[in-house]
């Protein structure tokens, strides 16, 4: 029997971009994942098959092409509430993403239900668009918008929740499963209780964490989740809304159009039924009969597999770079609370230099803020470096990590 | 690591020390820019004497490439006449330092290399529409720093 790693090695033959060389005909090592993972032939030639063999619209026609590419389409959203364990597949709504995803919440369910003087509750260590959508209708609605502060170790400091929860003014709580820079994996259960306790709404941005750990929707009892097809082997362009049908019944619809509604008068419209009052237009139908494909190859492997390989990656890589002097790690020391994202500074070597020095040995890392300035400012620093993991990855792929990091050393003569 | 054609001896020079690395208090010019992608913020401070640039200073945080191109663009424009400067264009800064092949080579770091020169450029425009009403000697700057890269 294979091996735990060498099953997570034998991936990579599906996946055609990790064969190529990058640079001095140097090894690709893929190492931004928290920003997009590479796609499997399993999800490319999904794509490539409806544009060959079936490409037409969907829902209206009744052709044989709209029917295939309906079924395909539509299949894919109950892959997706299998895969959450959610029970009515009228729940999950594409979008093109994460970021679409909660302007969408900000949008239609914000403005029917944020008023003056209410308060959102977000966290230091959210994403832009965790934070901007948020703005935007706190300063529409002369609402608040308040943070949870992080620790030194990188964690939520739940008791500001508390305080904020006790004003009696708070009308939704919205943070990240699990950050897209520290790696921090949210205390969900907790933050969820608390809020259910006092009556409040909770949006979970779980970008960083479904690609990840198993997710079960019916436990964690949030009101809104959202996260991107593209950051879990799937295409660009396709994301998830998921929320309880009586919440999204009562929202207002987000964009107007064609497949959102039920009759269109000179003056009046009704509203089509769930999921497709909140799908306008035509959808990236090629993209998301493609993510079914990512999310059957990910099931295939197993969740907790998954998560077991990162933490495996996580941890070596953490004890490798403790090695190297002038080596800053940002986030918590316990590698269980986190998934697999590492930040680092090295020395006083801005992160774009170091990402542009490593990125001549094949190593692709991100180098920036990573559309997390509030967090940046937080931690003092305009930048960092982050290497982050996925199935694909290898103990071998971290040694050339390391060994390019030396290289840094050696350019800035340090 | 002789022959990097990014870091130099001079880059890395520059970076550890960079020039005319300061703040100008009240200064004629202050011109803030950052570059979205990365989140390097660079601050441009100049004073004007009899149409010449007579004092300049830079501060903020960037990488190598930024840090030297700020320093040697400042070192390049002290003491210039204005209407020299406002005719200064990227090559003259990037060979300076080596760095024409960026245009080619990095599209990415030559945003790195050309956010001094963009907020010359700004602030020298905002400088005469602004304070002196003087919209025919900003001339087009503003479009010329829009279009750098």
């Amino acid at each position: 029997m294979q091996s735990t790693a060498d099953a997570f090695e034998d991936l990579r033959k599906d996946f055609p971009v990790l064969n190529r060389r990058v640079r001095d005909n140097k090894k690709l090592v893929y190492f931004d994942n928290a920003a997009t993972t590479q796609k499997p032939n399993q999800v490319i030639d999904a794509i490539s098959d409806y544009y060959q063999n079936y490409n037409s619209n969907i829902h209206r026609a009744v052709h044989a092409l709209a029917e295939e590419s309906t079924e395909a389409f539509e299949n894919t959203r109950d892959i997706v509430a299998k895969f959450l364990n959610v029970e009515d597949s009228r729940e999950i709504i594409f979008v093109r993403g994460t970021t679409e995803g909660i302007n969408l919440v900000a949008y239609a369910w914000g403005r029917d239900n944020v008023k003056e003087g209410d308060i959102i509750v977000t966290t230091e260590y959210e994403h832009h668009s965790n934070i901007v959508p948020w703005q935007l209708l706190t300063q529409e609605k002369k609402a608040q918008l308040k943070y949870i502060d992080i620790d030194d170790n990188g964690e939520l400091m739940l008791d500001q929740l508390d305080d904020y929860l006790s004003t009696g003014k708070v009308k939704l709580v919205t943070f990240s499963h699990m950050s897209n820079v520290l790696g921090t994996i949210s205390p969900v259960e907790e933050i969820v209780s608390k809020c259910k306790n006092a009556g409040v709404k909770v949006l979970i941005d779980a970008a960083q964490s479904v690609p990840h750990m198993k997710v079960n929707l019916n436990e964690i009892g949030c009101d809104f989740f959202v996260f991107s097809g593209h950051k879990m082997l799937g295409p660009t362009g396709v994301g998830v809304l998921w929320a309880k049908k009586e919440v999204l019944e009562k929202m207002s619809p987000f964009l107007g159009g064609g497949d959102m509604i039920r009759e269109v008068h000179k003056y009046e419209t009704t509203w089509n039924d769930l999921p497709y009052k909140f799908e306008a237009g035509t959808p990236n139908i090629a993209d998301v009969i493609g993510f079914a494909k990512a999310i059957e190859y990910l099931e295939k492997i197993g969740m907790d597999n998954i998560r077991n390989h990162e933490l495996e990656l996580t941890k070596y890589a953490l004890e490798e770079m403790k090695k190297i002097p002038g080596l800053t790690l940002y986030g918590t020391k316990e590698p269980e609370k986190r998934g697999g994202v590492i930040s680092f500074n090295f020395n006083s070597v801005h992160p774009h230099d170091v990402g542009t020095i490593i990125d001549k040995d094949g190593v692709a890392i991100r180098s920036g803020h990573h559309c997390a300035q509030v967090l940046m400012e937080k931690l003092n620093v305009a930048a960092t470096n982050r290497a982050s993991f996925y199935i694909y990855n290898t103990k071998e792929e971290i040694d050339v990590l390391i060994a390019a990091l030396q290289n840094v050393a050696k350019v800035f003569k340090l | 690591m002789s022959g990097d054609p990014i870091y130099t001896e001079m880059i890395i020079e520059y970076s550890r020390n960079p020039s005319n690395f300061g703040k100008i208090a009240d200064a004629h010019i202050h011109q803030h820019d950052a570059n979205p992608l990365c989140g390097d913020t660079i601050d441009l401070y100049l004073n004007i004497e009899d149409n010449k640039i007579s004092e300049v200073k830079f501060d903020g945080h960037g990488c190598a490439i930024c840090m030297a191109c700020c320093s040697v663009l400042t070192e390049m424009i002290k003491g210039k006449n204005l209407d020299d400067v406002k005719k200064f264009d990227k090559d003259e800064l990037l060979s300076e330092l080596g760095l024409q092949h960026l245009v080619k080579t990095s599209p990415v770091r030559i945003k790195c290399a050309l956010l001094s020169l963009k907020s010359l450029k700004f602030g020298i425009y905002s400088y005469f529409v602004d304070k002196m009403k003087d919209s025919e000697s900003a001339g087009n700057l503003n479009e010329e720093a829009a279009n750098l890269y």
